[in-house]
């Protein structure tokens, strides 16, 4: 009975996540070019969707930035988590408060705040800036993400690994690495899917010609969104889905064993 | 282990220096200057104008409330993931990450299809019988778009903190007599506090500077304090007011800051 | 050892984070370099607002490479050119912004010898009404102009709608949908009062003003580009809509009418112009050139259905319905109170934004 109760609740909510989600798929095969009318079942957007050299090349642009953006982020952001708990609680809280400003501050301010520090240092606007501003405000993600976990921490583990003979960096790696790992995956999942998602910060400082997904469906707002961009959004999520689903049901087994052992 | 500390910290203090410190020096110089590029206290005293501070207030509102909403329904989904113990944090992760994959835009645009008056919901409802919603347009548009927008910033640091507590602490509660609210009052809730303040903050933070969901479900007639920054930037063009506008809102960094400290001040015994 | 170890790593973390810096910072400098054989122009357009075929096109003709860029809004282009930011070289704001354009020295006189095809074939009238912006008609080149009007559903209303007056009627409570920006939001308040749509007056915009608030509860929402998906779904029963956007939601709902207020209204332009310091100057008159050609501002027209200003065009387009089309090509002669915007000054500005404020926060 319980199970049933806990069940329903986590459905709902995954319901709730998805439905639009659900809509935008149903609409990538709606026929008419606006959201709110059917007008019957079409796969001509998929098909359209593979002659646009410029919303494939978006993609391209846009999975790049947030692969390194996150990449880049999740390292720094992980260390920065590690030096912080070895800090005063003043500094620290200062670096916390740092770290919470990209989030805090309206996107639109960091947008061009980045856009003033780019020309003011005359960079070359370009992918380049926005990696560089991606990986600012996906620093937090991944802080915010690893800090728990690290303050969860047993410092006296590592301690023992470095009584029994290990260096700092095998410490490290065998014995807080594993723990904070969960941290730090969610951190750079988090990160990538930020910078996936980011319209304002990006439109501020990329260059002339370079465009994300993101920044190529907001300038399609004023004629209308693509129908070819739901497509796309369904295509990226069903990859994905499937994705996981694969890497993720098979060893589900083993892991039960694993656990039943425990 | 502090010597140590000190120069790790190094890649991220120079990083924060150089792209959030100065850019942020230039948004202060900005919201202390005038137009002419004298100094003025004018762009931040306009917070206090009639408009701004009930824009202000509306926001802090209505994200005082999204962040209760992804609360109350994050912590015990939270709890319910993390006792699954299927051992697949990524898996789990994923699940709500996964519609962030979708461009934020067409998600939100796609909550308008579906509470719109001829929208996919009400036309539902009326294949049932049951009475229409109308909320599309109102405030409680806006709460649902943020707690839809934020709610995987609030489950996934509960999830993380909560799975990271040892089963034979909860056990040995149990062994020691405590029923199941006297371990969760007394045993589970302490313990999950960085996750929770974690969560607070993501999710608060967001939801009070938004702009694209107020006036995408909000239908624009609820002005906050988001779009009244945005406007000053994209509309008005004046950057002073706007750069003035956001620093106030900065003094929520500082809350933000002295709460962590507070929290730190427990957490500093189980420090690496 | 224990020292030098930690020196070593001391230096590797160092290393990493500094790498990391400057990886970044190098790849700032690969950024949109060479061209095509003859060499680039650099184009800033709105979203959706030209028929990529059109593109290639030229690319092809003049082995000129085109390094397309889009903008939402003019407020939103404004601060990249001004900045610097990226080099554009042919831009396309609207009226009110090429007037402020000039007056902050941003534009480059053009050199009509170099583009014949704006001469012949854009209508006099428009460089006309472009004397609005551009007085002398150095700047800039019309590019598409439209009207700004009412987009009504037949089945919804009683009567037909045909002043901004009927915005105000309660009958239509919820089912008004209203431009959520500033000069078009107050251009109906100020025609509605009988006022020029430029007015700076303190207390014709009071009036302005107040009328907007007594109409917002009746008001559904405050909306720019869904107005069309919207009033197709039958979500609302009339929107205030650009006329370039009433050809194309009547070919999705046959039920819409678009109507020009008899109160009068806002005539638009958007209009090509050449930046300053563009790096490429005699590429892009000949991409404006271009696309002031018959046949391609055609194809442009078939794409966009935002009127054309241009007459060589207007006699290609096979549909007659279109081509003497009321919506696309209105006898402007007929309408009384037509205006177009003008930039008001940073002053005119920041006292229509505060006034829209404070309607939008009552």
């Amino acid at each position: 009975m319980k199970t049933a109760v806990k069940k329903i609740y986590i459905a709902l909510i995954i319901l709730f996540l998805y439905a639009p989600i659900g809509t935008l798929m149903v609409l990538s095969f709606n026929a008419s070019k606006t959201r709110s009318k059917w007008g019957g079942f079409t796969f001509k957007w998929y098909a359209a969707l593979f002659r646009n050299d410029d919303i494939l090349k978006a993609l391209f642009n846009t999975l790049l930035i947030a692969f390194l953006s996150a990449l880049i982020a999740t390292v720094i952001g992980t260390i920065a988590c590690i030096a912080m708990t070895g800090m005063k609680r003043r500094t620290k809280a200062v670096m916390m408060g740092v770290t919470n400003i990209p989030m805090l501050n309206a996107e639109i301010v960091t947008g061009i705040s980045l856009m003033l520090l780019f020309i003011s240092l005359g960079f070359r606007f370009g992918l380049g800036t926005i990696l560089l501003s991606h990986i600012t405000f996906n620093i937090p993600y991944v802080i915010l993400s690893v800090m728990p976990r690290m303050k969860q921490l047993n410092p006296s583990t590592y301690e023992a690994a470095l009584d029994l003979g290990a260096s700092h960096l095998t410490a490290f790696f065998k014995v807080v690495f594993p723990d904070l790992l969960p941290g730090i995956l969610s951190g750079f999942l988090m990160a990538f899917t930020m910078s996936l998602d980011d319209f304002i910060i990006t439109h501020f400082t990329k260059g002339a010609g370079v465009d994300t997904l993101s920044t190529k469906i907001y300038t399609e707002v004023k004629k209308g969104i693509k129908p070819e961009m739901y497509a796309l959004s369904t295509i990226i999520f069903v990859t994905v889905l499937v994705l996981l689903l694969l890497v993720n049901l098979s060893p589900e087994k083993k892991e039960k064993n694993l656990q039943g052992n425990k | 282990m502090t010597s140590k500390n000190k120069w790790l910290s190094a890649p991220y203090t120079l990083w924060s220096v150089v792209f959030i410190i100065i850019p942020l020096c230039m948004i202060f110089y900005y919201g202390l200057t005038d137009k002419t590029g004298a100094f003025t206290l004018e762009n931040i005293a306009a917070m206090a104008t009639a408009e701004h501070a009930k824009a202000l207030r509306l926001s802090i509102l209505l994200s005082l409330v999204s962040t209760l909403f992804c609360f109350l329904l994050a912590y015990p989904l939270a709890m319910i993931l993390a006792n699954m113990k299927v051992n697949q944090h990524s898996f789990i992760i994923l699940i709500f990450i996964l519609p962030m994959w979708m461009n934020f835009l067409l998600r939100t645009l796609a909550w308008q299809t579906l509470l719109e008056k001829s929208g996919v919901i009400n036309n539902i409802l009326t294949f049932f019988h049951l009475p229409n919603i109308n909320i599309i347009n109102t405030p409680a548009a806006i709460v649902l778009g943020m707690v839809y927008n934020f709610l995987p910033f609030m489950v996934l640091p509960l999830y993380n903190s909560l799975s990271k507590i040892d089963d034979n602490v909860i056990n040995a509660a149990r062994d020691l007599g405590a029923n199941g609210i006297h371990t969760f009052i007394r045993i589970i809730l302490p313990l999950s506090v960085p996750g929770i303040i974690s969560g607070i903050t993501m999710v608060f933070v967001p939801a009070l500077t938004t702009f694209v969901i107020s006036t995408l479900l909000g239908g624009s007639k609820i002005l906050l304090i988001g779009n009244v920054i945005e406007q000053e930037f994209t509309q008005a063009s004046n950057w002073h007011l706007g750069s003035g506008l956001s620093i106030v809102l900065m003094i929520f960094i500082i809350l933000n800051m002295i709460i962590s400290a507070i929290f730190d001040k427990d957490g500093e015994g189980s420090m690496l | 050892m224990k020292t030098g170890k930690r020196f070593n790593r001391k230096k590797t973390v160092f290393a990493a984070g500094a790498l990391a810096l400057f990886s970044a910072a190098a790849l700032t400098g690969c950024g949109s370099s060479g061209g095509g054989e003859n060499g680039q122009v650099i184009v800033y357009n709105w979203g959706e607002y030209i028929d990529p075929d059109t593109v290639k096109m030229f690319e092809e003709e003049t082995g000129i490479e085109v390094v397309y860029d889009e903008f939402e809004t003019n407020e939103i282009m404004y601060p990249k050119v001004e900045s610097g930011a990226a080099s554009y070289d042919v831009v396309c704001p609207s009226d009110y912004m090429i007037s402020k354009m000039i007056e902050n020295d941003l534009l480059a006189e053009i050199n009509f010898d170099n583009i014949p095809n704006a001469r012949a074939n854009i209508g006099a009238q428009y460089f006309e009404q472009s004397k609005g912006f551009d007085p002398e008609n150095k700047y800039s080149i019309p590019y598409c102009w439209g009207t700004v009007g009412i987009l009504y559903n037949k089945t919804m209303v009683e009567e037909p709608i045909t002043t901004w007056a009927q915005l105000w009627d309660e009958k239509y409570a919820d089912n008004i949908l209203m431009q959520d920006s500033v000069r078009d939001a107050f251009m109906v308040a100020e025609k509605l009062n009988g006022y020029s749509m430029n007015t700076v007056d303190p207390a014709e915009l009071e009036t302005a003003k107040n009328a907007l608030i007594e109409q917002k509860p009746l008001v559904q929402a405050y909306v720019i580009d869904q107005v069309r998906d919207k009033m197709i779904g039958g979500e609302a029963a009339i929107g205030v809509i650009y006329s370039g956007e009433a050809i194309y939601t009547q070919r999705e709902n046959p039920d819409l009418e678009y109507v020009i207020p008899e109160e009068g209204t806002n005539v638009w332009i958007d209009s090509w112009v050449i930046l300053k310091d563009a790096p490429n100057k005699e590429n892009a008159e000949k991409f404006i050139d271009f696309m002031c050609r018959g046949d391609i501002a055609v194809k442009n027209f078939d794409y966009i259905t935002y009127s054309t200003p241009n007459d060589a065009a207007r006699e290609l387009i096979e549909d007659e319905a279109i081509r003497n089309s009321e919506i696309a090509f209105p006898d402007l002669s007929k309408y009384s109170n037509l205006e177009t915007y003008s930039y008001l000054g940073e002053d005119g500005d920041a006292l229509y934004n505060e006034l829209w404020k404070e309607v939008k926060s009552h």
